[in-house]
């Protein structure tokens, strides 16, 4: 295979990727990794930082189109922001320190995790709502547009919230994904943000998270211009031809296919992790 | 421009930092695009090696390495380049907001916004923990 097939085949994976990473609302990152090591034989520290790179591009894509809706929540975003950086700085830091078998591993684990977590449905919650005396004093009680106008929300748990957001951060920067499935529990389920807010806030999250260990990968030689090419550039085409589509889907059904796929690549990359092979 | 000066709403914050996303992005993609194009030309006929892990040269490491490349107009180095447009967009956001709080006056988003961007500038600066 020489480069020119080599480049046309991984963008042609790379746009399957990001199209339904963008109509699953999982994002391309955690299909990439395991495609390029598993299908394309790429050692998988080159495999992170091609897939890092795509998801900054199609995490500042999709969120140039939902801030403008204004259901994310910028206060909350930079403040929990100040986490996901941090653990992203030291999720890529380990990451340059341990062994390509364990990151396989611990690749897969969290692929399952994730896989469970967007197949759950969310549920709606009560509004028992009494604000939170920190949450009040950093300003994050907010509204977001609804058919009936804007229906405000208190946000709760912000200690137990920043404390998941390093845990997403550090994954995110030790496997050069979004960790939009970690984003979303710690805003949706421990700090009971509304689920279109947790949701366009994760996405413009993921970005920032991203770029605070792109750093470190680039300079560390991760990132192969050759190969974050066609990624980067199929990723963003299958994610904006995926956004478009997505009103006319029944996604709870690509959801289930989404998380099978998801789950078989999970096992075959702690297969081979554990045995030696990636 | 003029209206905005006084006090910004979050509204308005927010349309200026989906604009400036949109504008990174897709000057991004142009640049890797171009870059990319170059490079196939180039060695589109060479076989590429991924397996094994050698670690990008050191002139693609590191900003100054990149930014020189790309102006001598080596395919890799423009690709790289627009790599760092991309990566660049999130930060410029951050930077954008540590401006809006400003306007606004919130001084604890003001110091929350900059321990965000100084984290990402001491990524970028190759910095690791």
């Amino acid at each position: 295979m020489n480069t020119l097939e080599f480049t046309v085949l991984v963008g042609l994976g790379s746009l399957g990727a990001g199209f339904l990473g963008s109509l699953t609302g999982l994002g391309g990152g955690v299909v990439l990794v395991p495609l390029l090591a598993l299908a394309f034989g790429v050692d998988i520290r080159y495999a992170i930082g091609a897939s890092l790179i795509s998801v900054i591009a199609t995490s500042s894509g999709a969120a140039a189109a939902y801030v403008k809706e204004g259901y994310s929540n910028i206060r909350i975003g930079m403040f929990l922001e100040m986490a996901t950086a941090f653990g992203a700085l030291v999720g890529a830091s380990v990451a340059t320190r341990v062994s390509t078998a364990a990151i396989a591993v611990i690749f897969g684990v969290v692929l399952l995790y994730s896989a469970y977590l967007s197949n759950r449905s969310p549920r709606e919650r009560q509004s028992d709502d009494q604000p939170d005396p920190l949450a009040t004093l950093l300003k994050m009680d907010a509204s977001y547009p609804t058919p009936d106008g804007p229906r405000p929300y208190h946000v709760h748990a912000v200690p137990a919230g920043f404390s998941l957001m390093f845990v997403a951060g550090a994954l995110s920067g030790l496997l050069g994904i979004g960790s939009g499935a970690v984003k979303v529990l710690a805003m949706d389920q421990a700090m009971h943000i509304p689920f279109k807010v947790s949701t366009t806030t994760s996405n413009f999250m993921i970005g920032v998270t991203a770029a605070a260990s792109a750093g470190v990968y680039l300079s560390r030689g991760y990132i192969d211009p050759g190969l974050a090419m066609p990624v980067m550039l199929g990723v963003l085409v299958g994610a904006l031809l995926g956004a478009r589509i997505l009103i006319r889907t029944q996604t709870r059904l690509l959801r289930v296919i989404f998380g099978l796929i998801i789950a078989a690549l999970a096992i075959e990359m702690i297969y081979n992790g554990l045995t030696g092979r990636l | 421009m003029m209206h905005l000066k006084h006090n910004w709403t979050d509204e308005q914050i927010e349309q200026i930092v989906g604009n400036l996303l949109r504008i990174g992005v897709m000057a991004a993609a142009v640049v890797v695009l171009v870059g990319g194009i170059l490079y196939l030309i180039h060695s589109g006929t060479t076989m590429p090696n991924y397996r094994v892990f050698h670690g990008e040269p050191s002139d693609l490491r590191s900003l100054s390495g990149i930014a020189g490349d790309a102006f001598s107009r080596r395919p890799q180095g423009l690709i790289q380049f627009g790599l760092l447009l991309l990566i660049a967009t999130p930060v410029a956001r951050v930077a954008l907001s540590v401006f809006a709080f400003a306007l606004q006056r919130d001084r604890t988003y003001v110091l929350v916004t900059l321990i965000v961007l100084a984290l990402l500038m001491y990524s970028l600066t190759g910095g690791r923990l």
